[in-house]
């Protein structure tokens, strides 16, 4: 019987891991064709697509096509545009959507149900259709305005943050994060003294990894894929982000050799991102002070 | 070390009352226990004490001073919650010295007394330990250390026992009333466990239903219970309630009769009734004797059950009109199961209660 338990569990386990390799497989293809691809000529790339060869760095394999993708492109320009505008939408955003979620949460104020309804309503808005009325709002308001000069949005940093600061998926994640933290730990704080604010500092945020972790993922990928609002507001390079640097690459013959290599790189400061926070999820599982 | 009244205190949530008018006065340095079933409103009540509930209604004021509207930082109370509650993300250390240094206290002197606390609390060695790293009776002492190191003039414990195994929680009760006496200070106490009340009150309130049933010194409570459900909750086993019916009256005694029991004349204690009314005797386990033989003044029925407990027996017997009685007795009386007791009483030690 013990053996033919344990050759159960062997055989479930090996299945178990069968799917998950084919689910990583269907996921890492694009990127190994991707990555492989990059290192290839055009002509080369093209006749490889019909065979297991696309995924094979084998032929006549070169850095050319990264050369040749820098001289067409600023992509350093373009990778500090994109990192700085999402790091500091990213960061931004965790701070006053944690806030807000706080509020949300934890103090008591009239019509809290139905800000929060409202806010988390505004999930199923699609981007498309407030593109146009935002557009119209940035290009009609001021920034800043001191001694009549006049800063306007358009073309520039600040217009591809701050629309973006706060967003319903973001405080969403925090209020459900933070009303399944026990208040008991919240009451215990404020008998001992604490403010609000020490109380969102010193207990809720060190308490709030995870869910930074994944608030912080999520908020930078959609930063960071951001392509038809700063098309619509950016008409100069200097504050252009790196989708929108991709254009520079399609025009009358399409080197897509060249533009693999620019796809590489700029999928870099994704992975890079994302390994370094799923590192701080692991270790930010705090064990609970509750009884449990 | 403070004074604490309240004074018709109310709580209401929309149109449901929960607490309907509480008066307790609670002295310096006394050790009171709201005790009652769940939903009788004692936690509640402890936490309008501590500020975390709003108050509909009454005043509640702490060494003469009415905090109703006050913050919980700034009523002097430190409070230690049925789940420990404490910060899972600092070292013991950091958990006790929490208080302090939110307000400012330097960090020497924080150290100074998070070390005291810790003495006094024989927790020494664990205040670089993160709370995963602890037991639940560690936890606890943490949680009992942040409120002694910040010197509050009142503390409340939202049964603070009640996650804790049975061994464990009559060390920590003990420990607790050592503390008590060590500190002098005044402790509110909240609990469903009538042994806990009994074992460390110096003042037992009952609840039930958002009201208080009776206050008092525990051995008061248990001897001259004030109405029927004080009675029942108080003293373990449950008191017996067995119907009678009133045959006579005199000044101080009533008789009383049933169709199992041969009159016998009971202390009325000052409460008045008529011929012929429906009461029930109240006698409580311990107070029950059985027989081997028939007995004057006494209940006939059979042993349906023995539970030995070691240092005593409690047994249930069932009457000839199918009621079921509970006693306990010596661990040297021998009965049977299926034997018939006569089961006997002395009528001081019985209380009567009007239906």
């Amino acid at each position: 019987m013990a053996t033919l338990a344990g050759d159960n569990y062997r055989l479930r386990l090996a299945l178990r891991y069968a799917v998950l390799i084919l689910i990583a497989i269907i996921f890492i293809f694009p990127l190994i064709f991707m990555i492989v691809s990059s290192l290839k000529p055009d002509v080369q790339l093209l006749q490889d697509t019909s065979s297991l060869r696309a995924f094979l760095p084998v032929g006549d394999i070169s850095f050319d096509n990264y050369k040749n993708a820098s001289e067409r492109a600023p992509i350093g320009l373009f990778m500090f545009n994109s990192v700085l505008v999402t790091g500091i939408t990213v960061l931004l955003s965790l701070f006053f959507c944690s806030l807000a979620a706080f509020s949300f949460t934890f103090l008591s104020w009239r019509g809290r149900e139905v800000q929060l309804s409202i806010i988390i309503a505004t999930l199923i808005i699609p981007f498309e259709t407030i593109a146009i009325p935002m557009l119209l709002l940035v290009s009609k308001l001021p920034w800043l305005s001191m001694g009549g000069v006049e800063w306007g949005w358009l073309n520039s940093y600040h217009v591809q943050i701050i629309p973006f600061i706060a967003d319903g998926l973001t405080i969403f994640l925090f209020v459900q994060y933070f009303k399944d933290l026990p208040k008991e730990l919240i009451e215990a704080a404020r008998v001992e003294g604490a403010s609000w604010w020490q109380i969102y500092r010193s207990i809720i945020i060190p308490l709030s990894g995870p869910v930074i972790a994944t608030a912080a993922i999520l908020k930078f990928l959609a930063m960071y894929n951001q392509y038809l609002w700063p098309i619509m507001v950016t008409q100069e390079e200097q504050y252009r982000p790196v989708l929108v640097g991709l254009q520079y690459f399609f025009q009358l013959n399409t080197a897509w050799g060249e533009v693999m290599a620019y796809l590489t790189l700029i999928t870099l400061p994704v992975l890079a991102f994302y390994l370094v926070l799923q590192r701080s999820f692991i270790a930010s599982i705090a064990s609970t002070g509750v009884k449990g | 070390m403070a004074h604490v009244n309240l004074s018709s205190i109310q709580k209401s949530y929309g149109s449901a009352n929960v607490i309907k008018g509480v008066d307790i006065e609670i002295n310096d340095g006394e050790f009171v226990v709201f005790v009652g079933p769940s939903g009788c409103g004692k936690s509640t009540l402890l936490r309008m004490i501590a500020g975390l509930e709003t108050i509909s209604g009454g005043e509640l004021s702490i060494d003469g001073n009415v905090v109703n509207n006050l913050e919980p930082k700034d009523r002097g109370i430190a409070m230690v919650f049925q789940s420990y509650a404490i910060f899972p993300h600092m070292t013991v250390g950091e958990n006790v010295g929490f208080g302090l240094k939110i307000s400012g206290v330097d960090a020497k002197e924080t150290e100074q007394r998070v070390n005291e606390a810790a003495e006094i609390l024989k927790m020494k060695h664990l205040l670089h330990r993160r709370p995963s790293q602890l037991s639940g009776g560690q936890r606890q002492r943490v949680a009992i250390g942040r409120a002694i190191v910040r010197h509050p003039k009142v503390f409340l414990f939202d049964e603070p026992l009640s996650n804790l195994d049975a061994s464990l929680r009559m060390d920590m009760r003990m420990e607790i009333a050592k503390l008590h006496k060590q500190l002098g200070a005044t402790m509110i106490y909240v609990t469903h466990d009538q042994v806990e009340a009994m074992t460390l009150a110096d003042k037992i309130v009952v609840l039930k239903d958002g009201l208080v049933q009776q206050v008092g010194a525990p051995m008061e409570l248990f001897h001259n219970p004030a109405n029927r459900f004080v009675a029942s909750f108080l003293g373990s086993p449950s008191m017996n309630f067995i119907p009678v019916q009133v045959a006579d009256v005199k000044d101080d005694a009533v008789l009383v009769e049933s169709d199992e029991l041969s009159p016998v004349w009971i202390p009325s204690r000052g409460k008045s009734y008529t011929k012929g009314q429906n009461v029930e005797l109240g006698i409580r386990p311990q107070y029950i004797e059985p027989h081997h033989e028939r007995h004057a003044n006494s209940f006939s029925g059979h042993i349906v059950l023995t539970e030995r407990l070691g240092t005593e027996t409690v047994l249930e017997i069932k009457l000839l009109n199918g009621q079921s009685v509970i006693a306990c007795v010596s661990q040297d009386e021998v009965f049977d199961i299926g034997e018939e007791a006569s089961l006997s009483f002395d009528p001081e030690r019985v209380h009567i209660f009007a239906e």
